[in-house]
């Protein structure tokens, strides 16, 4: 059986998942997904067409409380917990530009 | 230790016993092996006097400090505490100190406990023997060259070593069980929603449930009644005040339906030890002689279940985990623009664990893989509940080993992520389900280590699981 995921697959993820990996990275990772996606084959290959999916073990819908203004946490506590803060604003580097 | 929770609160609470010695005693135990162990992150010292001093004020002016006034407490280092280091064991974390307290350390507080510090754990509680930490890796106070499973391992740890009568852990897919198991705790996941998330850092949000850990049922049960109940912070709390546990511990379980669930007693899935396989059907013969009707039962699709979390426990965390970006709090790694610095910050604070788990979940929610990944392990959940539901027509609770072996070496499991992960097979279908479990002692093995014995019960099934738990308790006297 082929490997479930590629070298090339997870160096992709970890691209989307903002990761950067070395190369000897992506070879033990590449391998340790590819065994635990190898074990989850069992889920895979399960019959399931006609059952509806669980996302919330607890059957819950449209949870709303009353539209009143209440205290939020305090800004300043907030932001001194920032790296890098300006005039009661997070600061970062610019959003665009070269790498 | 020979004083239980709940004698010290009522020591503390009648004037027999200042909140300050009793708290003082814990710091002098962590002093003494805390070195050795290494259960904290972070040891409360001050804020513990002071917490102990306001209770025993309230008890010199005649008010009520609450049902576990005094009891000193170790409280998992992922649940938010306003101005205190909240680190989840991750390096992204180090020196955090959050704006806001969890509903549970509001809770615990308005009950009296006082809170000794924040104990290690699996970095944002991914693992099952508290060696993926930032900060070092937690000792068994039992045999200090063991884990002590996790990953609420140093919550588990400080019960067992005396450094708190009462412990906080968290639970995704057996991260409370799994070390009481190991450090021969009582350890409780609750239903899920029964107690409120709001400040627990998320991990797996549709799996992850607080729950209590203590020397014995009754601390237990008294802590699971200070921290359940609704809460309108958190939309998934259910809406019902705590179940009454305690009132009902000495009930017996004369009569009752026990069910042995026959694909984890051995004899299904392999890889259950054989001493604990033994210790299993010892506490099912005393269940037997305390006058339970048991039988083995079948829940064919538990077997799916650690496929199904580990595509769905990754699945989630890859999103919460994407708050993690270098902008609003925690580590920042210089970067030429705002993409480079969330890469550099991310890559410098997660460990292993955390960014294979990031990986394996952005690739079960990847396009194309989707429906055969992640759609299908959420079919598997869905097959387990109506499993259960058809077992629990016929038996009031469910009977399984907690974990598949007694605590194994440290260092043994760290080279191969899918030899740790097979930890959760027994506890993990309970969380899928929703449904409450817990861990209670029950002997030890052939290498002396603890052997707990894992109590399951249908939604809000907590009276009955409490029941069992005590009666196990009870038949090792």
């Amino acid at each position: 059986m082929s490997s479930p995921i590629s070298r090339e697959d997870v160096a992709h993820i970890a691209s989307l998942a903002r990761l950067s990996v070395t190369e000897k990275e992506l070879d033990l990772f590449t391998g340790q997904l590819a065994d635990i996606l190898g074990h989850a084959a069992d889920v895979e290959s399960l019959d399931a067409h006609d059952v509806a999916p669980t996302y919330h073990p607890y059957p819950m819908t449209n949870v709303l409380r009353a539209d009143v203004v209440r205290p939020s946490l305090d800004r300043e506590e907030v932001l001194s917990q920032a790296p890098a803060t300006e005039s009661g604003q997070f600061r970062v580097p610019p959003v665009l530009g070269e790498a | 230790m020979t004083e239980t929770a709940l004698s010290l609160a009522a020591a503390v609470r009648n004037g027999d016993r200042t909140a300050r010695s009793v708290v003082e005693e814990h710091l002098t135990a962590i002093e003494a092996r805390e070195g050795d162990i290494n259960a904290f992150n972070l040891v409360m010292t001050d804020d513990a006097l002071a917490q102990a001093d306001a209770v025993d004020a309230q008890v010199a002016a005649g008010e009520d400090p609450g049902p576990l006034a005094g009891v000193p407490l170790a409280l998992k280092d992922n649940m938010c505490t306003r101005g205190v280091a909240t680190t989840a064991s991750s390096k992204i974390l180090e020196g955090w100190e959050p704006p806001y307290n969890a509903t549970v350390v509001d809770r615990l507080a308005a009950a009296g406990a006082i809170t000794m510090g924040k104990t290690n754990l699996d970095e944002f509680a991914m693992g099952s023997s508290t060696e993926n930490s930032a900060f070092g890796v937690t000792h068994n106070p039992l045999n200090l060259d063991v884990v002590p499973g996790g990953s609420s391992g140093g919550s588990a740890a400080a019960v067992a070593a005396g450094f708190a009568s009462l412990g906080i852990g968290s639970d995704t897919g057996g991260s409370i069980r799994q070390p009481a198991s190991f450090c021969g705790v009582v350890g409780v996941k609750p239903t899920y929603g029964a107690v409120s998330r709001y400040g627990l850092i998320a991990f797996a949000s549709s799996l992850d449930q607080i729950g209590p850990l203590a020397n014995n049922v009754a601390d237990a049960a008294a802590l699971y009644e200070a921290i359940a109940g609704h809460d309108h912070m958190d939309s998934t709390s259910i809406p019902l005040p705590a179940l009454p546990v305690s009132s009902e511990l000495d009930h017996g379980v004369e009569g009752m339906r026990i069910g042995v669930i026959s694909e984890l007693d051995g004899s299904g899935i392999e890889g259950i030890a054989v001493d604990v396989q033994a210790r299993t059907r010892a506490a099912v013969d005393a269940l037997t002689a305390a006058g339970a009707i048991v039988e083995q039962v079948s829940v064919p699709s538990v077997v799916y279940g650690l496929s199904a979390y580990y595509l769905i426990a990754p699945a989630e965390a890859s999103s919460n985990l994407s708050r993690y970006d270098g902008v609003r709090y925690g580590l920042r790694e210089d970067g030429a623009n705002n993409e480079a610095m969330n890469i550099a910050s991310r890559t410098a604070g997660f460990g292993d664990e955390v960014k294979r788990r990031i990986m394996l979940g952005t690739y079960a929610l990847s396009a194309g893989y989707y429906d055969a990944y992640y759609g299908k392990a959420q079919k598997v959940r869905t097959l387990i509940i109506d499993d259960f539901a058809a077992a629990y027509e016929k038996f009031d609770v469910l009977v399984t080993p907690t974990a598949p072996t007694t605590a194994f070496e440290i260092g043994a499991r760290t080279a191969d992520p899918m030899t740790m992960y097979v930890n959760d097979i027994c506890t993990i279908p309970s969380n899928l389900a929703g449904h409450p479990a817990m861990s209670v002692p029950y002997g030890v093995g052939d290498d002396g280590l603890p052997i707990g014995v894992q109590v399951l019960a249908p939604l809000l099934g907590e009276v009955a699981m409490f029941r069992v738990g005590a009666a196990l308790e009870r038949s090792l006297l």
